[in-house]
């Protein structure tokens, strides 16, 4: 098990090696030079150079990536003299539009992004699985095509068109909830509530759809299972057959899509933060590639990077809990 | 072996154990209606086993299910059968008895071996605790006696050290310990009536020997009324009191198990016969399977079913096993006379 979690690890690591690696080399192929943005007018030759020096713009590409690795590890500092720009360990690199190393502003967009994640995910969680339920149990009857309606919809619609019908209906239409912005948990649970709930709708709702048809097909594959006659067989009333036995059968799959999503949403969530104005890390993600930003953009993807990959190991490591015939080997 | 093994099967019993009277079982599929079952008869009593034979896909199956309830419309997912007849159990009648009630039977009264003990138990669970869930469906009590349940039936059906394998899960079992898990599952409320559907033909065929002996063995100890599905013939020699052979979904014939390895009276049992491999016999002999298949149930034979693959249609009158359904059992056309001549040289099944 150790030996599997170590293994796992160091391929992680190169994984997300990669990833910096990749973005650097896409940024630089841009065609748009970071340091003339920066450089103000009148933009002369010399400033030019300087801004180049000061942002470490002048070196190779591979040795730009090297010093992020170094800083990664143990902290460094741009430019000399007063001008020096201090980043400590883990740097994650230091943004001269904002003027503050990228880890602050992290630091204050991940509290964001996971409000709505946590949220969005146990709504889509609980209505997914619960629609899914529904249908495999009265399936071809009217409630299941409801529901497969629903969850058709909820694939199809783009998650921007639902967040601005919700915007237009719940916020304006209705005054029900604030149109945007965000309210620190500190602040109180009500108005953090109040402020996520259209956000966690949104993609509850587009996220649930899948769900739904995964708990549904599952359910009807394991439906078919002899062991469900047998759970019949014994005696045992129809919802404990269903809730307890297929379901759990049913649950592998579903607890590793889960798994990863929340892994991949805690990277952050573009469209929806673009929608509601909330600046969580695919906000500042944004922003950074709009601002030719590179420090940002890199920063932001190996975290969000980061992530994906654990979600990936943690679902690796609950399949062998979930699942007593599988063991990590 | 009771003095007059006849009794039980004879219909007119004041009240028998179990008494299955016309029964037929209907599946609306894509290509039509099959009719897995279709008229079957048969008694059984306490303490007594009867065999239910027939080759594959004939509805022996399809017959235990409906038994146990298990093809009603009311459990979520049985879908598509429609099922006719009487079924009685203790004087109860089943198939319109209140789901709540087949509930209360199912597993208490009347329990199941299938077939294949790998996929009929839930790979997620551990193996005592699907056996104590068994008994706590009809138990008040604690967990504690449910599991100290669940240990001492694994310990009587032959599992070494049941207190810690009680904690294993199905697939740490060898096929034979699974099955024996499966009967344990199924005694552990001690039932009435003990359904096993061929609970032997994943096995092999060493093992074969051992549940079947086992079956014998609890079924005398708790003294239940046993059914046992099986295709093959050999399997019914030493273990059961009365024989029922199906095809079609019908009864062809019915005897208890000495005369009907003595004097069987149905060509479709001689064909059995003739395909089951013997234990005793002369190894060089070769085994001649039904040539033939099995009748498509899609659109039922107005006359034998059998009769496609029955060799001596000519030796009755007119064109009667291609018309006529058989009205007595044996289930055949033939005098008997006939079929006292035709019969292949009388032979003791493997035992
Ligand atoms: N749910 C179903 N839908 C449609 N047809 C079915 C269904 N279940 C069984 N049948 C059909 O009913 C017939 C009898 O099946 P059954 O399983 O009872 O046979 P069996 O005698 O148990 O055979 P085997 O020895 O292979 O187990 C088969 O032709 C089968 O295809
Ligand atoms: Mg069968």
């Amino acid at each position: 098990m150790l030996r599997y979690i170590a293994r796992r690890l160091i391929g992680m690591a190169v994984v997300l090696l990669i990833t910096g690696a990749v973005t650097y080399v896409i940024f630089y192929w841009m065609p748009s030079d970071p340091a003339r943005l920066s450089c103000g007018k009148p933009c002369t030759p010399e400033t030019l150079h300087q801004v180049r020096a000061y942002m470490g713009l002048n070196q190779p590409i591979w040795e730009q990536y090297w010093h992020f690795l170094e800083g990664l590890v143990g902290g460094r500092s741009f430019g000399i003299g007063q001008a020096a720009a201090q980043c400590p360990a883990p740097c994650l690199g230091y943004s001269f539009h904002q003027s503050m190393p990228v880890r602050t502003m992290i630091g204050t967009a991940f509290p964001v992004t996971v409000s709505i994640t946590v949220g969005a995910a146990a709504l889509w969680l609980v209505f997914g699985v619960a629609t899914g339920m529904i249908s495999a149990v009265k399936r071809g009857t009217w409630w299941d095509r409801g529901a497969t309606l629903l969850s058709l919809t909820g694939v199809a619609t783009p998650t921007y068109l639902v967040g601005l019908l919700g915007i237009l209906l719940l916020g304006f239409q209705w005054r029900l909830v604030p149109v945007n912005g965000y309210a620190n948990f500190t602040d109180g649970i009500g108005p953090w509530a109040s402020h996520l709930i259209l956000p966690w709708a949104v993609l509850a709702f587009v996220n649930a759809a899948v769900y739904a048809r995964l708990t549904r097909s599952q359910l009807l594959e394991v439906f078919g299972e002899d062991y469900i006659t047998t759970a019949r067989a014994k005696g045992l009333p129809e919802r404990i057959v269903i809730g307890k036995h297929s379901l759990r059968a049913a649950l592998t799959p579903i607890a590793t899509m889960f798994g990863m999503d929340i892994g991949l949403l805690l990277g952050g969530a573009i469209i929806t933060e673009k929608v509601f104005s909330m600046q969580g890390l695919g906000y500042l993600l944004l922003q950074g590639v709009g601002q030719l930003d590179l420090p940002v953009v890199v920063g932001v993807t190996l975290f969000s990077a980061f992530f994906v990959v654990a979600a990936n190991l943690l679902v690796d490591i609950l399949y062998g809990y979930l699942d007593p015939r599988v063991s990590l080997a | 072996m009771s003095l007059s093994p006849e009794l039980s099967l004879r219909k007119d019993d004041p009240e028998p154990f179990l008494q299955v009277t016309d029964l037929a079982v209907d599946f609306a599929t894509a290509d039509g209606s099959v009719r897995a079952v279709d008229g079957l008869n048969f008694t059984l009593e306490r303490g007594r086993t009867l065999g239910l034979v027939g080759e594959s896909g004939s509805g022996k199956s399809v017959t235990s299910l409906a038994v146990m309830g298990l093809l009603r419309p009311d459990s979520t997912t049985a879908g598509n059968a429609r099922t006719s007849g009487e079924i009685r159990l203790n004087g109860e009648e089943l198939l319109s008895a209140p789901a709540r009630r087949i509930r209360e039977l199912r597993g208490r009264t009347m329990s199941m071996i299938f077939q294949d003990p790998l996929s009929a138990l839930h790979p997620y669970y551990s193996v005592g605790a699907q056996i104590a869930e068994a008994y706590r469906v009809h138990h008040k009590g604690s967990r504690k006696a449910a599991k100290e349940r669940a240990a001492e039936l694994l310990g009587r059906v032959g599992i070494p050290r049941p207190r810690e394998r009680a904690d294993d899960f199905p697939h740490q079992f060898s096929g034979g310990m699974r099955q024996r898990v499966m009967i344990a599952m199924a005694l552990v409320n001690d039932p009435e009536l003990l359904i096993a559907d061929e609970p032997t033909t994943a096995l092999d065929v060493t093992v074969q020997a051992q549940i079947l002996e086992l079956i014998a063995d609890v079924q005398q100890e708790f003294g239940s009324a046993a059914i046992l599905i099986t295709h093959d013939l050999g399997v019914v020699a030493g273990t059961v009191d009365d024989v029922v052979i199906m095809y079609a979904g019908r009864t062809m014939e019915t005897a208890p198990v000495d005369r009907l390895f003595a004097a069987p009276q149905h060509p479709y049992t001689w064909g059995l016969l003739g395909s089951t491999p013997r234990l005793d016999g002369d190894r060089r002999k070769r085994l001649a399977p039904i040539p033939g298949s099995p009748p498509n149930l899609l659109e039922p034979a107005a006359g034998c079913p059998f009769a496609p693959r029955c060799v001596f249609t000519d030796r009755v009158e007119g064109d009667a096993c291609a018309t006529d359904r058989p009205a007595a059992l044996p289930a055949c056309h033939l005098a008997p006379d006939d079929r006292d001549a035709l019969r292949p040289s009388s032979r003791k099944a493997a035992s």
